[in-house]
């Protein structure tokens, strides 16, 4: 029983992604995560001022569920299904990570400098996220999906559009790491 | 009991991100490095299975567990929406190393700040909704 414990490989998690995507099929609705953002702001009030949060959110409330399950689930993969929390990327991203000032490349699940606790008293960092987090928000209604929606629903679809949408976030990621990280750290 | 279910596969969601790495801002920007097969393994397979599976169920038609027949809605066509907005959302994925999914998953792991990234996505979604008709689409 050992390998759970262990970080799951490539081929273990996306057979398990399309199982996940196969039962929302199976129960009638489909996988996508980025629309619990627009659920939330229309839970928010927002469909008071703006048409385009105006829904019955109820309609949404199983894609919540879903989302409240991922929340258990990253707190039961993180406290009782993990002993090692370093994630074991490339040797060579990690003298890469280590020149840009990320110092816990390779000994920690996610960047301390951006998310330990104590990343919350720095301004900048609270910036940095913030800013991650709008371009994220906005770019998966404006693009009408996420990684959920568009790469693994909507390609499993053959839907040209999730291709073109793939082929964006792929220009945007490498933009912002190869152009825009050196500038930012 | 339909409530349980979703519940059920959110867990079984959240633990497959975390435990794969998925939700791990490093595995992201190696995968932008395009030094590790990880990434593209994950959404590569599950994409794969995807496309047999959503034949299957077209081909042969089948029903959901409650008799229902399984819907696929096509994307609306058009271009400029899909590739500006999946710019967008791409800068934001790399810098944020994380994609709304994962964001769920980190904060039951545990990591505060990831607080602020899924607040400001959601702030993000409400700037668009408000923007929507100035926008090219």
């Amino acid at each position: 029983m050992n390998w759970i414990f262990e970080p799951w490989p490539w081929y273990i998690a996306g057979p398990m992604i399309a199982f996940i995507m196969f039962l929302l099929l199976m129960m009638g609705k489909s996988f996508g995560m980025s629309a619990n953002l627009s659920t939330i702001c229309t839970l928010c009030g927002a469909g008071d001022k703006v048409a385009f949060f105006k829904l019955d959110w109820k309609s949404q409330k199983w894609n919540l569920i879903v989302v409240l399950g991922a929340v258990i689930g990253g707190f039961i993969g993180a406290n009782l299904l993990t002993t090692d929390m370093a994630v074991a990327i490339n040797p060579e991203t990690i003298t890469d990570l280590h020149a840009l000032g990320f110092k816990s490349a390779g000994t920690s699940y996610l960047p301390l400098k951006l998310f330990a606790n104590n990343a919350l008293l720095s301004a900048q960092n609270i910036v940095i996220l913030a800013i991650g987090g709008i371009l994220v928000g906005f770019g998966a209604r404006y693009a009408g999906g996420c990684t959920s929606g568009h790469a693994i629903s909507g390609l499993s679809d053959a839907q040209l559009p999730s291709l073109i949408a793939v082929i964006g976030f792929f220009i945007g990621g490498l933009a912002m790491i190869h152009i825009l990280f050196p500038l930012i750290f | 009991m339909r409530t349980l279910v979703y519940l059920c596969i959110g867990i079984l969601f959240g633990i497959t991100m975390f435990k794969s790495e998925a939700a791990s801002w490093f595995r992201i920007y190696e995968m932008f490095k395009f030094e590790a097969f990880h990434m593209y393994g994950i959404i590569g397979s599950a994409v794969t299975i995807g496309v047999i599976m959503v034949q299957v169920i077209k081909r042969y038609q089948i029903k959901s567990f409650y008799g229902e027949q399984i819907n696929f809605y096509p994307k609306t066509k058009s271009f400029n929406r899909y590739l500006f907005g999946g710019i967008v959302f791409g800068l934001g994925w790399g810098l944020a190393g994380a994609c709304p999914g994962p964001m769920f998953t980190l904060i039951g792991a545990g990591f505060l700040p990831i607080l602020v990234v899924l607040l400001a996505a959601v702030v993000g979604t409400l700037l668009y909704g408000v923007l929507k008709d100035k926008l090219p689409h």
